[in-house]
């Protein structure tokens, strides 16, 4: 039972970590008032430099390193388009999931003898306790034997909650958000902000996209983010555009896949498929009954023009 | 010379054509930069688009579904609703169409008209209830979309594990029954005399036997027409625009708003749910299968949409292109080596400059200030 119960809580936390970063990714630039539905390119930009850089160089933190630059860059196009070039922010976002991932493909075939499967990194990210031998039989310690992703996910969130809600940088974000001609009025540059923080967003979606080639699974596949980026964007709004809110959301739907994966193997009287869909069901659910009307930040989507009203 | 560079900019059909030269232009330079011969990477393409009768079939059938989720997505963008749930709407209507097209059997024409209804019907409920949500409770319809196009996965697979709708030995469902499908004369172009007469006529040999060429484009374009017609023409059209040009406004003006949410997502998830249905009656292996991932049509269609501004008729020639991008690509993977993906940058690409297509007006506009004098012309 307590074997269940860890194992129950390492699978969740190992598939919610990529959610995590992708939806932290959405909060900040959300938070910023910039929507950011290319999410799911960012997090396929970052799976397949992930796997690529980590296969290359057998190194799996260059390979997290290397897929927050790509990520981030492929999210600077974002932010010219939406910030500077004051384009549909959706449009701009849709765009780049064609682009992310049309560009995985492209690269992954060219890299990896024109399949769109990469070949196995030699080395994964490593999990927290992988240096200290024969620990991993007892259930506590497995519990604890977590990926090194899902511990940089949670501090992730945890530093974001601290700079939004605690900092002047932060109150600075929000009011750019909210307000960005009051916050243009007391000095602050409202281009500035919101250009870092959508490539902020770009780098953490390239966190996440990692987090599943070099954590989840080891390798990059046209399979390994699809839907995922999604996933992350319901989170932000189901997280009501909070970090804390995001990982919580997150760690249900990591469940959901935790399940899939557990109930696969054990005969239990509810189908998988069943089970699988409950989470998105009592997603739902928990909307109507409880969370309500979304509350956006109130410029989200909306691009600043100085001296308009 | 510089009046009529002014004038295409601030035409917005020039623009989406602009945008798709860009974009296949950006295609070439990756291509170049790569070490593909990008001149002979299109050639091959286009050689694969309309080199043959059959791949012109092929192209075809491949657009029908992205014209048809493009028209979901599109329809739904006209009411000021954005549906990322074309996707899930689609399963459900191919999950309706091979229930009643393997469990009921029907005349042909009669089955087929029933399982066209059935997948109508459920998929249109499934996209009005994301509007019911939003038009009730108000919950954003992205996230009720996500979360429904997961649920429709899972039920599609959930469904094809049962022993009820499972065939033996396979990963996938019944096959619907023949009296169902859509396809061009397949009876006729099976029969002896259908081949006899085809022998010697090498266009039709080519087209109707060795493609599954059906009546699904037909309709796509025949549905693409009246939703225009519905959108400019009349009453409802009307109310659908005005709810989402302002919620406020209409309401003002006395319209339902909520009322016409929920209508026209359950008309978007309509469209979508046709895609599907006509993919089990019209395509080859007439079924569904267990899926690992989604396949993209509903996501697809959003492009669709975007190239086409929303406009219906547009969005019959934004399907059309993508259709045949999208066939003539495997074209460029097995004549040339190249990766047939670049399609799907050169794709990104061009929404991207459809979604900055404002840098052409304000192109226009600085261009017009240097004019100065003159007639201001009558661009409208």
């Amino acid at each position: 039972m307590m074997t269940n119960i860890s194992l129950t809580v390492v699978i969740t936390l190992m598939y919610a970590a990529p959610l995590i970063f992708g939806a932290l990714g959405g909060v900040i630039s959300e938070k910023s008032g910039v929507v950011n539905i290319g999410i799911e390119g960012m997090m396929t930009i970052g799976a397949f430099t992930g796997a690529t850089v980590g296969y290359y160089t057998a190194n799996p933190w260059l390979g997290f390193l290397a897929a927050g630059i790509a990520g981030g860059i492929l999210a600077l196009l974002h932010a010219f388009a939406s910030i500077t070039l004051k384009a549909d922010q959706t449009i701009s976002g849709v765009a780049l999931n064609f682009i992310g991932l049309g560009l995985s493909l492209f690269l992954c075939r060219i890299f990896f003898d024109g399949a769109t499967m990469s070949f196995p990194v030699p080395n994964k990210m490593p999990k927290l306790l992988s240096g200290i031998p024969n620990l991993e039989s007892h259930p506590i310690i497995q519990m604890l034997n977590l990926d090194s992703t899902v511990i940089i996910a949670i501090l992730a969130a945890v530093i974001m909650w601290f700079v939004l809600y605690k900092t002047k940088w932060g109150l600075r974000i929000r009011a750019v958000g909210e307000h960005p001609a009051a916050a243009d009025t007391l000095g602050v540059n409202v281009y500035m902000t919101r250009y870092v923080c959508v490539v902020l967003s770009g780098v953490l979606a390239g966190f996440g996209g990692a987090a599943r080639s070099l954590a989840v699974v080891s390798l990059f596949s046209p399979t390994v983010i699809s839907g995922h980026g999604f996933i992350a964007l319901a989170a932000v709004i189901f997280g009501k555009w909070t970090p804390f809110g995001a990982v919580g959301a997150c760690m249900l739907f990591g469940f959901a896949q935790a399940l899939v994966v557990l109930t696969g193997a054990a005969d239990i009287m509810i189908p998988s498929q069943i089970l699988a869909m409950l989470p998105y069901i009592l997603t739902i659910l928990v909307l109507v009954l409880f969370v309500g009307k979304s509350v956006a930040p109130k410029a989200n989507g909306i691009a600043y023009e100085k001296g308009k009203r | 010379m510089r009046k009529r560079l002014i004038k295409i900019l601030r035409n917005p059909i020039a623009v989406s054509l602009l945008a798709i030269i860009i974009g296949l232009g950006v295609g070439m330079i990756i291509l170049a930069a790569a070490g593909y011969n990008p001149f002979e990477a299109y050639a091959a393409m286009i050689n694969g688009i309309v080199g043959k009768p059959k791949y012109l079939a092929q192209v075809l059938i491949k657009s029908t579904p992205l014209i048809f989720t493009g028209l979901s997505v599109a329809f739904a963008f006209k009411t000021g609703l954005f549906n990322i749930g074309a996707e899930g709407q689609y399963l459900v209507g191919a999950i309706a169409a091979v229930i009643v097209g393997s469990k009921v059997d029907l005349p042909p024409g009669i089955h087929f008209v029933a399982v066209i209804g059935s997948a109508i019907i459920a998929s249109g409920l499934w996209g009005g209830f994301v509007g019911l949500l939003k038009a009730k409770f108000g919950i954003h319809e992205v996230i009720t979309c996500i979360m429904m196009n997961w649920i429709a996965l899972y039920l599609n697979n959930y469904l094809i594990s049962t022993p009820w709708l499972k065939k033996p030995g396979t990963e996938a469902s019944f096959e619907a029954l023949e009296s169902s499908w859509s396809v061009i004369l397949n009876n006729w172009k099976l029969s002896d005399a259908g081949k006899a007469y085809m022998m010697d006529k090498p266009i039709l040999l080519d087209t109707l036997l060795k493609t599954d060429l059906n009546y699904g484009i037909i309709i796509a374009i025949a549905v693409a027409i009246i939703l225009w017609f519905v959108l400019r023409k009349t009453t409802v059209g009307f109310e659908l625009r005005a709810v989402g040009n302002s919620n406020t406004a209409s309401e003002y003006a006395g319209i339902n708003v909520k009322k016409n949410i929920i209508l026209s997502m359950a008309i978007a998830g309509a469209l979508a749910g046709l895609a599907g249905a006509l993919q089990i009656t019209g395509v080859m292996p007439h079924r569904i299968t267990t899926l690992a991932a989604f396949e993209g049509a509903g996501f697809d269609g959003i492009s669709v949409a975007l190239i086409a501004a929303s406009n219906p008729l547009g969005v019959i020639l934004s399907g059309l292109l993508f259709g045949s991008l999208k066939f003539g690509s495997y074209a460029i993977q097995s004549k040339i080596g190249a990766p047939s993906e670049i399609i799907n940058i050169a794709i990104g690409v061009i929404v991207f400059f459809v979604a900055i297509s404002r840098i052409f007006v304000i192109l226009a506009d600085k261009l017009e200030a240097k004019e100065k004098k003159g007639g201001s012309g009558n661009d409208d």
